[in-house]
């Protein structure tokens, strides 16, 4: 059987050989929370209309990511603080960017043009970051949400076995979301907040497609986030198990985000970094929500946080999800400078399977 | 199968394979879902690390089942915490599968059967989808047998997979094809060696991949003849997994240990296996029928118990299995390792060391995780069972060895007597049983004397027996009084020991302002069973008792001062000016619909299915019962109680299949219409339509709270047509239970001393007395007509989204319980359903319910609240009943403190 065909390897996208080339110099700053930046310009119904959405028939308040559109100037902005703080990669304002998430607004026509716009802010951001410091080199990443309808879950508990949603929608939607990031040029792919790996096993199937159509990978990047205490997604699976059902995919890093401050995150970050051979991040909110459902974490609270991790050798990207500011990544950036990032582990092979709980054989 | 097995073999089930588990294949055909997902939990119970699930039959969609089931499991954590292997001879079986796995499952299998190009577009969408893949030995050609035909057929594949598909090789996963052994036919005797060879080859030239195989395909010849099988299957396994086998389908109950095979028969296995003799199979037959007459034999005698499958905890020894027993709920084996325990003379002299040793060690543990909110009720239930079983195991020996005790003058005691009961006129059992088996738990030893006991039973038991803490329960309002009473009662007889009172009507407030004054000594609210624990314990130690009743006092003290402080804050309206409020109605226009018959009739054609399949039962206030808190269903997936509210809910729901399927309720109902007018804030029934005769007159009561913006202050009586509108109105009025069958049910569990199910039987006997409620009230709603109009959705219905209410006597919109005596004396529904009133007015069987029902399109549901002297004067006038008497049933609605 000598005389079988190998199959060509895609072509890597020139963003791979960049961003490797980052993460093993240094340990890479991510930006913070977008939607409680948002917030602090007192937005109005009108503004999120904009002219164009100003006789649609329906609410549009609240919908974050129409902004890249209706007030990109904003949304730029904000990118455009994150990179001044330090980050080296911002996301895009595009979490809810898809026809499953848009249709809450019966926006599901301008995904593509969405997906387009928030690409278009954060680069604008970027290039004016690279302009002001010659030299340096700014990433855009291209923000997959998790969805509001689960696969593996049913909102009906009195039909355990209902879905909302089929595993070919989930994939459509995603599909089309992926083309158009990629079409903008996005620097990488972030599946992210992940709280249903059943969900994010479609976008990564989803996005293989859509390499494998393309010819050429994009750099992915997984975030999985750990809900509570107990160490579990969501949808039940510890955090080797989660690992386990996506590392097919072959992420260029995973990792924790969103949920829990960095603190109560430590045991799982941990355990990410013993068995991910992958680059490890980090992004936690700023602390647990508050009574009010504001974070009461200090840049210098969080800063000191990650950079017991950083110094423990256990992260390769550190930043910032709901309520951290520009303050908050100025200090996490500098409480990072210089530290070595995490060695990627040499991890042996081994059938690694996983229901809710991993399984080696 | 711990020597015979490497530490790291993995063990899939195969119960949940449609074709290796007839008893999986009938659940499945009988669309029996609980069953199936019965199946695959005692797989992983019984140690499966995978299980493998394959649903292919030609009368199945396979697609839609396999998502179905695969879904179904999604939702129980006990069995999806294992990796799952899709099995079908499908590939849209198996992608449709693959769709529903957010952990990384196994796909059995693909193979070159079909060919190169459609073996490699499967494999490469099992790595998409990202999942580990069983391939069979298996070509355009056919199945391997041969060792050679095996090694090369899954050497091709792996060369395939790795080098064209860039599939990873420790996803890979040969099965090259376990075959029958000792058929007869001679070529079939090295089929076994044939794998066990081609597996040492493939293990050691195909790096990374692993290598499974379908078990129970091996010992085929032997079917019926378990021990047989289970003999084959151990010696292949020795075998083969010494030779480099990973995993394999089996049977995990069907595993025995290589050394402790009856030598001869392992020889005789290991003849065929390793097809070491020509005349292997024929000696094997011959020892195999023997076996089997043997066993024959036995099961004639009725000697041989079947083989249970033995879970790990059953080999720890008999002390730590009544711990996990005990923490667990486990009632199965509670007998026999108390047994065990008690044939340790040596450790355990005495029968009360084992239930002051290891039976209070576990219990202590399960007081600790309740108290620390990490265990809830119906689990506490569920141990407490188990310690009354093992307890009521040990008593006869305790009884003989306190009969010895007290011949030496010796005495023993518990850690003090709890007396409990439901007072005199209730009939409400659950909250009291549930206190019950709580501190029963902790060692407290509990008297608990029933429902409706009368006050001086409970004094002359309190002081027969000696009881340290006196407890009492009670649902209903007039409860409250009899408390008060039994209060007054205990200060009278010089009683000493602190008094409990519990119960849904209840309050920290009422306790303060009337219960406490009567009686010195301590008298503590207990607000549930969760805290009833701390409470008696603080006030049986002389150390804490102090403290904790000074700090009693002073929160009832504080309690005391806002009931005033309160009392003065909002003046009442006179009811003069509370009737100015009631509200307008142009009685010219108001829909009022005639009910299709008048009079009474009853109903006994409804069953616990119908109010079951019709979606009828409000199922939040059954996890209230069980103190799990929240709105169902959000309850089940609830972050804190929701493993629990699942697991008691799938209880519940198999005790109703129980009640269901042996007739245990049995509902029934009885449905009223008359003609009716209001006068004034009564309610004149009359004999017909000519509204010429008066059959009773209901007097209602009206809010005199002065609401905020002047809102309207209502009575019942508002709902209904005024004499002088002209128009003759319909007040209807219902009586519904669960029957006589919930108690005598409850009673049976109870004689078995098995606490849990006698609470879960009354529990759910008080939701279908509900679900009745709202079903009759549903079919008074499309007697009257409107009712037919709904579009309601049984979820709707429950949330009360129709038009009309159906009040019930004692509670807050009319609060008087003597309404109930009076529909009794114009219905005779003690006669047609048997619902007899206790003199408090509560109703017996406890599983009932009783109201009016108002159809006026703006009646709502309202609390009349706090009551001035002047309508209580009012109300002695219309009813022609002393004031004093009215004062007594309504006392906690009083603004008052009456003379």
């Amino acid at each position: 059987m000598s005389a079988v065909v190998t199959a060509a390897p895609l072509a890597e996208h020139p963003s791979y050989a960049a961003l490797r080339e980052l993460f093993a110099k240094r340990i890479v700053v991510l930006d913070g929370a977008m939607g409680s930046m948002v917030q602090t310009y007192q937005l109005s119904e009108a503004d999120f209309r904009g002219e164009r959405f100003k006789d649609f028939p329906h609410d549009l308040k609240g919908n974050n990511d129409l902004l890249c559109i209706t007030k990109p100037s904003v949304i730029e902005e904000i990118h455009a603080a994150y990179f001044a703080a330090g980050a080296d990669i911002v996301e895009t304002n595009s979490f809810s960017a898809t026809t499953i998430g848009m249709a809450d607004y019966h926006l599901e026509e301008i995904v593509t043009e969405l997906n387009h716009a928030a690409v278009a802010c954060a680069r604008r951001a970027a290039r004016a970051a690279e302009r002001a410091t010659p030299g340096r080199k700014c990433f855009v990443a291209g923000a997959i949400g998790p969805l509001n309808r689960t696969l593996s879950m049913s909102p009906d508990v009195n039909r355990p076995d209902y879905r909302a949603v089929t595993w070919a929608q989930v994939v459509t939607a995603y599909t089309q979301q992926i083309e158009a990031l990629i079409d903008a040029g996005a620097d990488t792919l972030l599946v992210e907040t992940i709280f249903d790996t059943l969900n994010s096993k479609a976008a990564l199937f989803a996005i293989d497609e859509v390499f494998e159509r393309r010819g050429v990978r994009l750099p992915v990047m997984v975030s999985v986030t750990i809900t509570d205490a107990s160490g579990r997604t969501l949808s039940g699976q510890t955090t080797e198990a989660f690992y386990n059902s996506i590392r097919h995919a072959r992420p260029f890093s995973v990792g924790i985000n969103c949920a829990l401050g960095g603190r109560a995150m430590r045991p799982y970050i941990e355990e990410l970094s013993r068995i991910a051979e992958c680059h490890v991040t980090c992004y936690p909110n700023a602390g647990l929500p508050n009574a009010f459902g504001g974070y009461d974490e200090t840049p210098a609270d969080m800063a000191a946080v990650l950079r017991e991790f950083a110094d423990a050798g256990l992260v390769n990207l550190v930043g910032g999800c709901c309520g951290s500011t520009p303050p908050h990544i100025a200090a996490i950036a500098k409480a990072v400078q210089g530290l070595k990032p995490r060695a990627l582990p040499n991890i042996p092979p081994a059938l690694r399977l996983s229901g809710l709980e991993p399984l080696t054989a | 199968m711990s020597q015979s097995a490497a530490s790291s073999f993995l063990v899939i089930g195969e119960r949940t394979n449609i074709t290796g588990s007839p008893k999986f294949a009938k659940a499945l055909k009988a669309g029996d879902w609980d069953a199936c997902l019965a199946i695959a939990k005692q797989q992983v119970e019984s140690g499966a690390n995978v299980i493998d699930i394959n649903v292919d039959e030609a009368l199945i969609d396979g697609e839609t089942t396999m998502v179905k089931f695969l879904n179904l499991i999604a939702a129980e954590p006990d069995i999806t915490r294992v990796p799952v292997m899709i099995d079908s001879s499908k590939w849209s079986v198996l992608e449709a599968g693959l769709q529903c796995l957010q952990g990384k499952g196994v796909v059995n299998s693909i193979s070159l059967k079909d060919g190169e190009a459609e073996f490699l577009r499967r494999a490469r969408l099992i790595r998409r989808y990202g999942a580990a893949a069983v391939v069979m030995a298996f070509d355009e050609q056919g199945q391997a047998a041969t060792k050679d035909e095996k090694v090369r057929i899954c050497t091709r594949a792996y060369r395939l997979l790795v080098d064209v598909a860039g599939f990873p090789p420790e996803d890979i996963i040969f099965d090259p094809n376990i075959l029958t052994v000792a058929t007869g036919i001679e070529e079939h005797n090295n089929y076994a060696v044939d794998f066990i060879e081609a597996t040492r080859v493939i293990k050691a030239t195909l790096p990374r991949a692993k290598v499974s195989g379908g078990l129970s395909n091996v010992s085929f010849s032997f079917r019926g003849n378990n021990p047989v099988r289970e003999a084959i299957h151990t010696v292949f396994l020795y075998h083969a997994i010494r030779a480099g086998m990973d995993m394999a389908i089996v049977n995990a109950g069907m595993l025995g240990n290589y050394d402790e095979i009856e030598p001869a028969l392992r020889d005789l296995v290991e003849d065929v296996i390793l097809n070491r003799r020509p005349d292997a199979t024929e000696r094997l037959i011959v020892k195999a029928d023997a076996i089997k007459a043997e066993l024959d034999a036995a099961k004639a005698g009725g000697a041989v118990a079947a083989a249970a499958p033995v879970d790990a905890w059953r080999q720890e020894p008999a002390e730590e299995r009544l711990k996990h027993a005990l923490i667990k709920g486990i009632d199965q084996f509670v007998e026999q390792d108390t047994e065990e325990v008690r044939q340790n003379a040596a450790r355990y002299p005495r029968p009360l060391d084992i239930v002051e040793g290891p039976l209070m060690d576990g219990m202590r543990v399960v007081g600790d995780l309740f108290g620390a909110g990490k265990m809830f009720l119906p689990q506490v239930v569920k141990s407490a069972r188990v310690m009354k079983r093992a307890v009521a195991y040990l008593t006869p020996f305790m009884e003989e060895e306190k009969k010895r005790a007290a011949a030496a003058g010796e005495s023993t005691r518990a850690q003090g007597k709890f007396l409990i009961a439901t007072v005199k006129g209730d009939v409400h059992d659950i909250g009291k049983n549930i206190v019950g088996v709580v501190l029963a738990c902790n060692n407290y030893e509990v008297v608990d004397l029933g429902v409706m006991v009368p006050c001086d039973k409970i004094l002359a038991e309190a002081r027969r027996v000696g009881a340290d803490v006196i407890g009492l329960s009670g649902l209903i309002t007039p409860s409250l009084d009899e408390m008060v009473h039994v209060a007054r009662e205990m200060k009278r007889e010089g009683f000493t020991v602190p008094l409990l009172v519990g119960g849904a009507t209840t309050s920290l407030a009422h306790t303060a302002v009337k219960i406490a004054p009567e009686y010195p000594h301590g008298v503590v609210h207990v607000l549930d069973a969760s805290r009833v624990v701390n409470v008696v314990s603080a006030l049986l130690s002389p150390e804490q008792k102090p403290a904790f009743l000074a700090d009693n006092t002073v929160r009832q003290d504080k309690q005391r001062e806002e009931f005033a402080g309160r009392r003065s804050r909002r003046p009442l309206l006179s009811l003069a000016d509370a009737r100015a409020r009631a509200p307008k109605f142009d009685w010219a226009s108001v829909d009022i619909p005639r009910p299709e018959f008048l009079g009474t009739r009853v109903f006994t054609d409804v069953s616990v299915k119908t109010l079951l399949d019709e979606e009828f039962i409000d199922w939040a206030p059954f996890f209230s019962a069980w103190e799990l808190h929240g709105r169902y269903p959000d309850i089940l997936a609830d972050e804190v109680v929701g493993a629990e509210a699942t697991k008691l809910f799938a209880d519940a729901k198999k005790m109703f299949a129980r009640i269901i399927a042996e007739n245990r309720f049995q509902p029934r109902a009885v449905l009223t219409f008359w003609p009716a007018n209001s006068v004034g804030d009564s309610v004149e029934i009359y004999a017909d339509e000519s509204c010429s005769r008066v059959l009773h007159t209901f007097h209602f009561l009206r809010q005199q709270l002065d609401h905020d913006g002047g809102k309207p202050c209502l009575s019942l009586a508002d709902y209904l047509a005024p004499k002088e509108s002209g128009r003759v109105d319909y007040l209807g009025q219902f009586a519904v239970t669960a029957g006589p069958g919930v108690e005598k049910f409850a009673a049976e569990f109870k004689a078995a001393n098995d606490d849990y199910n006698a609470i879960l039987v009354q529990s759910l006997g008080d939701r279908i007395a509900e679900a009745m409620a709202e079903y009759f009230h549903k079919r008074a709603r499309d007697l009257c007509g409107y009712g037919r109009e709904e579009k309601l959705t049984p979820q709707e219905i429950i949330r009360e989204k129709y038009r009309g209410i159906r009040p019930a006597p004692g509670y807050p919109a009319c609060p008087d319980h003597r309404h109930k005596p009076q529909i009794w004396n114009l219905v005779p529904v003690e006669k047609e359903i048997g619902i007899q009133l206790t003199e408090s007015c509560a109703m017996y069987p406890a599983s009932s319910v009783s109201g009016f029902i108002c159809n006026h399109p703006d009646s709502k549901y309202f609390a009349v609240g706090k009551l001035g002297k002047d309508q209580l004067e009012d109300y002695a006038t219309r009813s022609g009943i002393p004031l004093g008497e009215h004062e007594k049933w309504l006392g906690p609605y009083l603004d008052y403190n009456p003379a």
